[in-house]
């Protein structure tokens, strides 16, 4: 057993793991976080990305140990985040989800994409997801929901 | 999906690093980012009894110019390269390259160092780097050594990395002014791996020509010609490189690795 000190959703945490437990299950198992999904937990689906010091990871190849010093921001941080809020509406809007497991993986990468690159077209919108899997939509909605919360703030902006 | 148990330290030198590698007593695997070990832990494909974790160690991270020379320090990320702002001799080519590797979130802790030293042959930077002309920075307790990076992949997952030895630099020889690049891969979807991968330098000003036919079932094929960016040297060439593979009697794989470079040479040739 290893001790780690980190903060998550802004509150310092000091914990005792098993240095193979990945962060999502840290997340999920230890703090009791479960809006972190866990799907193919081999880096492939990206239902598991939370933000690590600012950044999306993937939370299933990130061991919790390595995360020392680290802030970590799950969905349930971003609750009152002004983009989120945004993507939560626009996501509700244009169906961008069905049965919602890759979702919180999608939000958390449709944040960084909106805050990396206000001016992504559509193709680079696909491109930018597409670390992140959807079993049930194809897509479409999920690429219209970040295209309108990308267009709403050029619009606030111009 | 969870690896065995296994024990892991942080060191903050690299003498202490090399020092708990050195150690034969357990099996230790060196870890930066943990973008390709992680996986392979949690489907037990590795089952090693101590990482030695080397993201603590600052002379790992850094960024610097030598001489026109860029040097990037193992643990350096692929999104620290995509996102740019460092001294860059290589007019860009990295970051174009780093941009392309996987996604957004494997990116921001994947690292090439960690990258090369998996040797993956479907890797980005084991095509890319050997392409540059890159050297590796061999450190291990009885001190460093330099290999060029096409000496250092010599099969696929395997490099000239001793027992004990890791990664702990990558120097990228800076392009001249007319220097041309290409690069370019074969996904059946944004970010996978690639299936096939060509990477074209010419440099005149520096006597460096190179093509690198890479993602094949070896070391990338390495081919040192002049007039290799010049033009498509067809179909038939390229199956006679790959001639003598796994890969060699194989039309589709041959078509795709010939798409691949004749794309590389053809960004190339617009520069």
């Amino acid at each position: 057993m290893k001790n780690v000190a980190l903060s998550v959703n802004g509150k310092k945490i000091a914990a005792t793991v098993e240095p193979r437990t990945h962060l999502g299950d840290f997340l999920r198992e230890q703090q009791l976080l479960t809006a972190t999904h866990l799907g193919c937990e081999h880096g492939v689906c990206g239902a598991c990305t939370v933000l690590l010091d600012g950044r999306p990871v993937r939370s299933c190849i990130t061991l919790a140990v390595a995360c020392e010093a680290g802030a970590v921001t799950t969905l349930e941080g971003l609750e009152n985040d002004p983009v989120m809020a945004e993507l939560r509406e626009a996501f509700a809007a244009e169906h961008g989800l069905q049965c919602g497991f890759c979702t919180p993986g999608m939000l958390i990468s449709a944040r960084d994409l909106v805050l990396r690159k206000a001016g992504a077209d559509d193709r680079a919108v696909r491109i930018e997801m597409s670390g992140n899997l959807c079993r049930c939509t194809g897509y479409r909605g999920i690429v219209r929901a970040i295209r309108r919360v990308l267009d709403a703030r050029k619009k606030t902006k111009a | 999906m969870k690896p065995v148990n296994f024990d892991y330290e942080r060191p903050a030198t690299l003498q202490a690093a090399l020092a708990l590698l050195a150690n034969e007593e357990r099996i230790a695997k060196p870890v930066a980012g943990s973008q390709s070990l992680g996986p392979m832990l949690n489907l037990r494909l590795v089952q090693p009894e101590l990482l030695v974790d080397i993201t603590a160690i600052p002379e790992l991270a850094a960024i610097r110019e030598d001489k026109g020379v860029l040097v990037l320090g193992a643990c350096v990320t692929h999104a620290a390269l995509e996102d740019g702002g460092y001294p860059d001799p290589t007019r860009g080519v990295l970051a174009q390259v780093a941009a392309g590797i996987a996604y957004r979130a494997v990116r921001n802790r994947g690292t090439v160092g960690g990258s090369l030293a998996h040797a993956d042959p479907a890797a980005d930077w084991v095509s890319a780097l050997i392409a540059l002309g890159a050297d590796v920075v061999v450190a291990g307790t009885s001190g460093r050594r330099i290999v060029p990076a096409k000496d250092f992949v010599v099969g696929v997952f395997e490099t000239s990395l001793a027992p004990g030895e890791l990664v702990a630099e990558i120097r990228i020889p800076g392009l001249s002014a007319n220097a041309r690049w290409g690069y370019a891969k074969i996904c059946r979807k944004a970010g996978e791996f690639s299936h096939a991968t060509g990477a074209v330098l010419a440099d005149p000003a520096r006597a460096f020509a190179r093509a690198v036919i890479g993602a094949v079932s070896g070391p990338p094929i390495v081919v040192d010609d002049a007039k290799i960016a010049e033009q498509d040297p067809g179909e038939a060439w390229v199956a006679a490189q790959l001639a003598g593979t796994p890969l060699g009697d194989d039309a589709y794989q041959i078509r795709i690795h010939h798409v691949a470079l004749k794309r590389a040479i053809a960004a190339a040739s617009i520069q």
